[in-house]
């Protein structure tokens, strides 16, 4: 394989979910994970992302009630149909 | 109307809805014409409001998708040696171990950040993260293509990251 790409810590932040989702190709992983290697900043904003997702696996459901729910999956359709 | 309606806002679906919408509203307001316009006048004005009102709610929500999701003052400037860097005094710092993190005060504040994002990025990240669905059932729920799902949960994490870094800091 080639030498990854270079980018800069203003495109990683960016291009951050595509890569936690799997939805970047090869070689634009390869450029993220070369980064990752050398940045040790961006490993810690890609920690508090991580730690951002799994706090929100434990925000309490019962704040958010079935009405509010359909209300907003109401709203979401009504305005973007 | 149709045509009237596709000046104000940037989609024919947009568009189409509009006129829907504006043929809704004479139906209600008839009672309400006193014949001082000519009814195609009065219907035409109606439309124009309704057309309008989207036009701007259109451009509100785009705007939301727009620009970049961390204030661009934290990274170098071009005629740096190392542009697009975090600068110094501005890179992340660590949050340190995970159950700080999930301390409770740390998700009343991030329980807050999430009813307070914009309506299309709360109801993805909320699915998402929140209930566990992925992606595909999102896109699903949503009626939404999965690039669009992708960006609504990037845009909707960064700012409830960003909201959790002004907790900490």
């Amino acid at each position: 394989m080639t030498t990854p790409r270079d980018i800069a810590c203003v495109e990683l932040v960016e291009l951050l979910t595509d890569y936690l989702e799997g939805a970047l190709p090869p070689d634009e992983v390869a450029a993220v994970e070369a980064h990752l290697e050398i940045c040790p900043p961006c490993r810690v904003y890609v920690a508090q992302m991580r730690a951002t997702i799994a706090a929100l696996g434990s925000v309490p459901v019962e704040t958010l009630p079935d009405e509010a729910y359909d209300e907003l999956l109401a709203a979401f359709r009504d305005r973007f149909a | 109307m149709l045509r009237v309606a596709r000046s104000y806002v940037h989609t024919h679906s947009s568009a189409e809805e509009v006129v829907q919408e504006a043929w809704l509203g004479v139906v209600r307001s008839l009672d309400g014409f006193e014949g001082r316009s000519q009814l195609r006048t009065w219907v035409f004005r109606i439309l124009v409001n309704v057309a309008r009102r989207r036009g701007r709610a259109d451009e509100r929500a785009n705007a939301e998708l727009m620009g970049p999701t961390v204030d661009p003052r934290r990274f170098r400037d071009d005629d740096d040696p190392y542009p697009g860097h975090w600068r110094d005094d501005a890179a992340p710092v660590d949050w340190g171990p995970e159950p700080e993190v999930l301390a409770a005060e740390f998700r009343a504040a991030l329980g807050k950040a999430l009813t307070e994002l914009p309506e299309r990025q709360r109801a993805v990240v909320e699915l998402r993260d929140v209930h566990g669905f992925d992606g595909e059932e999102v896109c699903e729920l949503l009626d939404l293509t999965a690039a669009n799902q992708r960006v609504l949960l990037h845009r909707g994490r960064a700012r409830l990251r960003a909201a959790l870094e002004g907790v900490l800091a």
